[in-house]
């Protein structure tokens, strides 16, 4: 759009020349609908393929769930060579792991967020904020992989025999065991992963909040932390809710992470320090050495009820990010 | 708010000089200690970033050479770094088109009505764990064909990769000045004409920004490679997409897995290479979204 064209002659030559050939409005009105219809089939696309995803997992779980019904939720056993599978090992380690990442993760996260947003000068949240992003870019294979050769021997020498003995009376805070690879690091790594997500979000939630209520608040004599807790954080829980919830869709469906650190066991059992299993990282792990077909599909049952709960958790992030918007337009 | 009431339960005195009294002052130290909490916070994010890039840094230089990187398994990597290029290319080649033709479906022809579903789609396809695309990817391909290829796991992460190119040219083409749009109206210009001509180039930084975040995005994925292309042993260089193609991250799976101390010193230098390419990505098209932000808002 460089260069303007002279005003008048050339346009009004061009407009002349629409209303006039017939040859060139048949051509328009074939290209309107051509291109109209492209972006509709490409809009279509996207939902027949989560449609199929939806049909294939389900149609996968069949056997599995012919077999064990909903008792394979509540039953314990995971033994492939047996064949006898039962989820709750999982779903346990699975909402452990991820409760674990928003219960430090979201206060941390948050915290960043009214840092980024209303503390810091431009010139420093300039320079922060794309580092809590680049957070975020750190693939979870190199993530985990830091996590058992760096992070699991700290754990294991300092900070579980601390927690141990100091809070060893919670039965939480079990025996530390001795590789560091355990449910403690999986929600670890879980945190440090929904940090940059549940920050950012919450930095464009608190930045969308009206100046002139701030600045209102202020001129009554509150001070920050008083603005902040009088007239930002009302104005804005609907929207750090969805900000959660979509950390939490995140925490639930990583795989790959979580299968390095947290040791591939299937048992339920309320000691951080050892080894569990979450329903994705157990499906990346057992996916390629499945023994039979009742395995595999075990595991695509595993994959559907990861996918009802992460397509869940997502349209109540949105719903309730849609329902008590307000300020919270600024959450997608 | 308590803290109005209490100033109001005080008598008032038009005497007293307006000084800060305990109360102020407690208030002042509240406020004081949670904007350092929340510098904290934020520091303590950056202080993991530096600490775990430090420790791919430290460790992984020792393993770069010029062989490493040039040279195939069990040598080097380089087998699996093209391998990588290869499979990201192609899904992008496949994401690009449908995220761009969704993002104008939403921002020239949707209207009211099918904004928020389309928009909801996308968010629940955004929200996809990548271990069920890759499941599902596998059901629909691998399965079938009883045959891992480079191929399926190039349509998993263009699943991946579509949600995300479509949220950021939606963005950009959003920024577009109507007025251009009722310009292009006004002298008669059909739509299609107007979209293409006008439109799209005037967004099209954007676009490659956003392709450029959904390549770094998915050169890291690993949950489709592992159950999609892990079989390919990495000794040469594989062109044919129907065949397993070495690549990058699962070799890293592979590698953390096993207890061998060789083996961690190659992952290091493999993962310093992913990041440093990941970050690179990163960091070009934030400078470039920077840049066309400010030529359409000018």
């Amino acid at each position: 759009m460089s260069a303007t064209p002279p005003a008048g002659t050339a346009s009004l030559k061009l407009a002349r020349s629409n209303r006039q050939s017939p040859a060139r409005k048949r051509v328009d009105r074939f290209g309107d609908l051509a291109l109209f219809l492209i972006c509709a089939a490409a809009a279509v696309l996207a939902l027949v393929v989560l449609i199929l995803i939806a049909k294939e997992t389900f149609e996968g779980a069949q056997p599995a769930f012919a077999k064990f019904g909903l008792g394979f939720i509540t039953h314990q056993e995971w033994a492939p060579p047996l064949d006898k599978f039962g989820g709750r090992g999982l779903i346990f380690g699975t909402l452990i792991t991820s409760a674990m990442a928003l219960v430090i993760g979201g206060p941390v996260a948050i915290s960043i967020g009214i840092f980024l947003a209303l503390l810091a000068p431009a010139s420093v949240r300039n320079l922060i904020s794309p580092l809590v992003e680049m957070l975020a870019a750190i693939p979870s294979v190199i993530l985990g992989f830091w996590g058992v050769i760096i992070l699991g021997p700290v754990l294991v020498s300092t900070i579980e025999p601390f927690l141990h003995n100091t809070l060893g009376f919670i039965p939480l805070f079990g025996e530390p065991q001795t590789t560091g690879l355990s449910i403690f690091n999986a929600g670890l790594i879980l945190t440090i992963m929904v940090i940059p997500i549940i920050a950012s979000v919450s930095r464009d939630l608190f930045m969308a909040v009206p100046r002139e209520l701030q600045d209102g608040a202020a001129a009554l004599g509150s001070t920050r932390w008083e603005v902040i807790r009088g007239v930002v954080l009302p104005s804005t829980v609907s929207g750090m809710t969805a900000a959660c919830l979509l950390g939490l869709g995140r925490a639930l469906g990583e795989a790959i992470a979580v299968s390095q650190v947290v040791g591939g066991g299937t048992e339920s059992h309320l000691s951080l320090f050892k080894t569990g299993g979450t329903m994705a990282s157990l499906i990346a792990l057992q996916f390629n050495s499945a023994v039979s077909k009742l395995h595999t599909s075990s595991l695509y049952y595993l994959a559907a009820l990861l996918l009802i709960i992460g397509v869940g958790s997502n349209l109540l992030a949105s719903w309730v990010g849609q329902r008590f918007g307000g300020a919270g337009g600024a959450v997608r | 708010m308590s803290i109005f009431r209490r100033h109001v339960e005080q008598e008032f005195d038009p005497t007293q000089p307006l000084v800060a009294t305990g109360n102020l002052r407690r208030r002042h130290l509240a406020s004081r200690i949670i904007q350092c909490l929340a510098i904290a916070a934020a520091l303590a994010a950056v202080a993991v970033l530096v600490i775990v890039v430090w420790a791919v840094v430290a460790h992984g230089a020792k393993a770069i050479s010029w062989e490493f990187i040039t040279a195939g398994y069990p040598k080097g990597i380089g087998p699996y770094l093209i391998g990588t290029a290869e499979i990201v290319g192609i899904a992008t080649l496949l994401a690009m088109p449908v995220g761009v033709l969704i993002a104008l479906f939403l921002t020239e022809f949707a209207g009211r009505r099918w904004t928020r579903p389309v928009q909801l789609i996308l968010d629940v396809m955004n929200g996809l764990p990548s271990i069920i695309i890759a499941v599902f990817i596998f059901l629909l391909i691998v399965a079938p064909a009883e045959q891992q290829s480079g191929l399926a796991a190039a349509i998993a992460l263009s699943i991946i990769e579509v949600p995300l190119i479509a949220r950021g040219t939606q963005e950009v083409l959003n920024l577009v000045p109507g007025a251009q749009r009722e310009a292009a109206d006004a002298l008669g210009v059909a739509r299609w004409r107007s979209i293409l001509t006008i439109i799209l180039p005037a967004a099209s930084g954007g676009i490659v920004t956003a392709t450029i975040l959904s390549v770094a995005r998915a050169a890291g994925e690993t949950a489709p490679m592992l159950l999609l292309n892990s079989l390919a042993k990495g000794d040469v260089v594989q062109f044919n997409p129907f065949e397993e193609i070495p690549n990058v991250p699962v070799r890293i799976f592979q590698l953390s897995e096993e207890a061998n101390p060789e083996g961690f010193t190659e992952a290091w230098g493999l993962s310093l290479i992913l990041i440093v390419i990941i970050l690179a990505l990163g960091l070009s098209s934030r400078a470039l979204l920077n840049r066309s932000k400010r030529k359409l808002t000018r």
